[in-house]
């Protein structure tokens, strides 16, 4: 046997536990969700009465259709808020996920062409953001954008509007959060596939003639579609099911689906109905993380 | 747009664009935290009115008891479910990358892999679901069990793409001279992988402090961690004690990634650079 052999033996045996682990505390809780989402309403109730606000007027309503029809999930289609609530979460993923790669794409290319030294630095510089707590960095806006903050400030006194401007619990609040709160996931797997892209092609390309756009369009971007497509879920993904952000930017007008699982268990204290949405999010998320896992699994197979 | 980056032709040099772009970017990343920092230096009141330098709202925070029972709170769980995250995580990375294909290895690495993009809302509720139903008590292990599932994810990335950058000939090399496979791993795989290992328990550490969703659904009454807190307090409105409270965490990890950053520097020196992420 050679002595990689005799190695694989004790390392298969680390994983016993951390599989463990997982099993117990990622796998068997799904399990869970999906039985209490088939379950009726009363069920999970006892401990909790139901406590119905004005606020939650439009999901109350659902509470009641839970009842009569004793299926969450026909509840979950049949019920404008939940259908909506999906679509608007699919839709703000989709657009926020195309102004990042937009704004992500030309700040990775610029860290790529950075002389080797400043790599690190620049690297470090995207990075520390993204270690900085998620709701601090909300709240930094909530600062700048509340009725007399900063930005309406410096509006005023540059004179380019005259009264302050609206900004928080808008929908431009909600996208700017998010693509400043996203935007570190979208730089870096760009910025590493740039990074190791061989320069020479696009030398090679200029010198026979092609146009700067040509030599983007053809050779450049299309090399870089692993960190494209990398990124794009990375940020894609976790935005469909977002909460804070639309819930501290937004307005409670239209509601993602985020939050309106949280609405469902945390104010009416649904816990079904939650349930079946999370279902409903996760089946809507499957093929996204599908592919995602197939692109980090072969990532590390060709590190190998 | 970057198309018009390549104008500047020959590689390493940077147009225009290239700084442009970069210098935007970078100025929208840190703007709003510098000026959150520089407002919680002020003396007055009112959040957007500048009235002079101060150390009010720190003295003011220090006073207020829940906040720092919440802040040391999370601290607590936050130092727990990294340490646990830290030797699962890096358990699974050595399975995944020294072990080759063994049964269930696809799982393994899927059931890794997916917490890192999973919506919060979903783990939460998935968790606390099993947490109802195995009829634990909601509290500061709940919670810390919750991170340290979300965090060994973390840990096992980071620490797998520095196991995948070190040479297996240096293992089998030790093995070849006598070590049996936990002295090689001790002696030479562990050394290797340290920094990586600490750049994993401080990513850990800063992700359990950060979170918010997955510990709103987790914990039990009289359990508030920091971000529960701060949340509640922010849905009433900006408060300059909540910016004092805010640069805290920030200065807390800033330090925590300087240490990060000197661990990857030592190891960098010691061969190959490793990736904090």
């Amino acid at each position: 046997m050679s002595a990689r052999a005799i190695f694989t033996r004790p390392a298969r045996l680390a994983a016993i536990v951390p599989y463990l682990w997982m099993v117990l505390f990622f796998l068997v809780p799904f399990g869970f969700v999906m039985k209490i989402s088939l379950s009726q309403t009363a069920i999970a109730q006892p401990p909790y009465t139901p406590a119905f606000d004005l606020t939650a007027g439009l999901a109350a309503i659902g509470d009641a259709l839970a009842a009569l029809s004793l299926d969450n999930f026909r509840l979950l289609i049949s019920d404008d808020l939940y259908l909506l609530s999906y679509l608007r979460s699919l839709f703000v993923a989709v657009v926020s996920t195309g102004i990042l790669l937009l704004i992500g794409y030309p700040i990775a290319y610029g860290m790529a062409r950075l002389p080797r030294r400043w790599q690190g630095i620049a690297m470090m510089l995207v990075i520390v953001p993204f270690w900085t707590s998620f709701l601090i960095r909300i709240y930094a806006w909530i600062n700048i954008l509340q009725h007399d903050g900063l930005l309406n400030r410096v509006l005023l006194a540059l004179h380019l509007v005259s009264q302050p401007v609206v900004w928080l619990s808008t929908e431009s609040a909600m996208y700017l959060g998010i693509i400043y709160s996203y935007l570190p996931f979208m730089i870096l797997p760009l910025y590493a596939t740039l990074a190791k892209m061989d320069r020479a092609l696009e030398e090679a390309a200029a010198d026979l003639g092609a146009s700067p756009f040509k030599v983007f369009w053809l050779v450049t971007f299309p090399l870089s579609l692993p960190g494209v497509a990398a990124g794009v879920l990375l940020c894609f993904i976790p935005i469909v099911g977002e909460f804070v952000i639309p819930d501290l930017l937004a307005g409670s007008n239209a509601l993602m689906i985020g939050q309106t699982l949280w609405l469902e268990f945390f104010t009416n204290k649904d816990w079904p109905v939650a349930s079946a949405a999370a279902v409903f999010l996760l089946v809507l998320l499957l093929i996204p993380l599908l592919v995602y896992d197939r692109l980090q699994r072969r990532q590390f197979e060709e590190v190998k | 747009m970057a198309a018009a980056a390549v104008t500047a032709g020959k590689a390493g040099q940077l147009s225009r664009f290239n700084i442009a772009s970069l210098a935007l970017g970078l100025a929208f990343l840190y703007l709003p935290i510098v000026i959150l920092v520089i407002y919680s230096f002020n003396a007055s009141r009112l959040v957007t009115v500048w009235g002079g330098w101060s150390l009010k709202w720190y003295r003011e925070l220090f006073n207020d008891a829940a906040m720092i029972e919440a802040a040391w709170m999370s601290f607590r769980v936050a130092a727990t479910s990294a340490t646990i995250a830290t030797m699962l995580g890096t358990l699974a990375a050595v399975a995944l990358s020294r072990g080759d294909g063994f049964k269930g290895r696809t799982l393994f690495s899927g059931m890794l892999y997916a917490p890192l993009v999973m919506p919060e809302v979903i783990t939460g509720l998935s968790l606390l679901l099993l947490f109802v139903a195995l009829n634990a008590e909601r509290g500061f292990w709940t919670v810390s069990i919750a991170h340290t599932t979300l965090t060994m994810c973390f840990v096992a990335v980071v620490v797998q793409s520095r196991l995948a950058s070190i040479d297996r000939s240096l293992e089998e090399a030790a093995m070849d001279l006598g070590c049996d496979p936990p002295r090689a791993f001790l002696a030479v795989t562990l050394p290797l992988i340290v920094p990586a290992i600490v750049a994993g328990w401080m990513l850990a550490f800063t992700l359990s402090l950060d979170d918010l969703v997955i510990a709103s659904f987790t914990t039990g009454p009289g359990s508030t961690t920091l971000p529960i807190r701060i949340y509640s307090e922010v849905r009433l409105g900006v408060k300059p004690e909540i910016n004092a409270i805010c640069t805290l965490v920030i200065a807390l990890i800033a330090v925590l990634i300087i240490v990060a950053s000197l661990a990857a520097k030592v190891s960098s020196a010691k061969g190959e650079s490793a990736a904090p992420l």
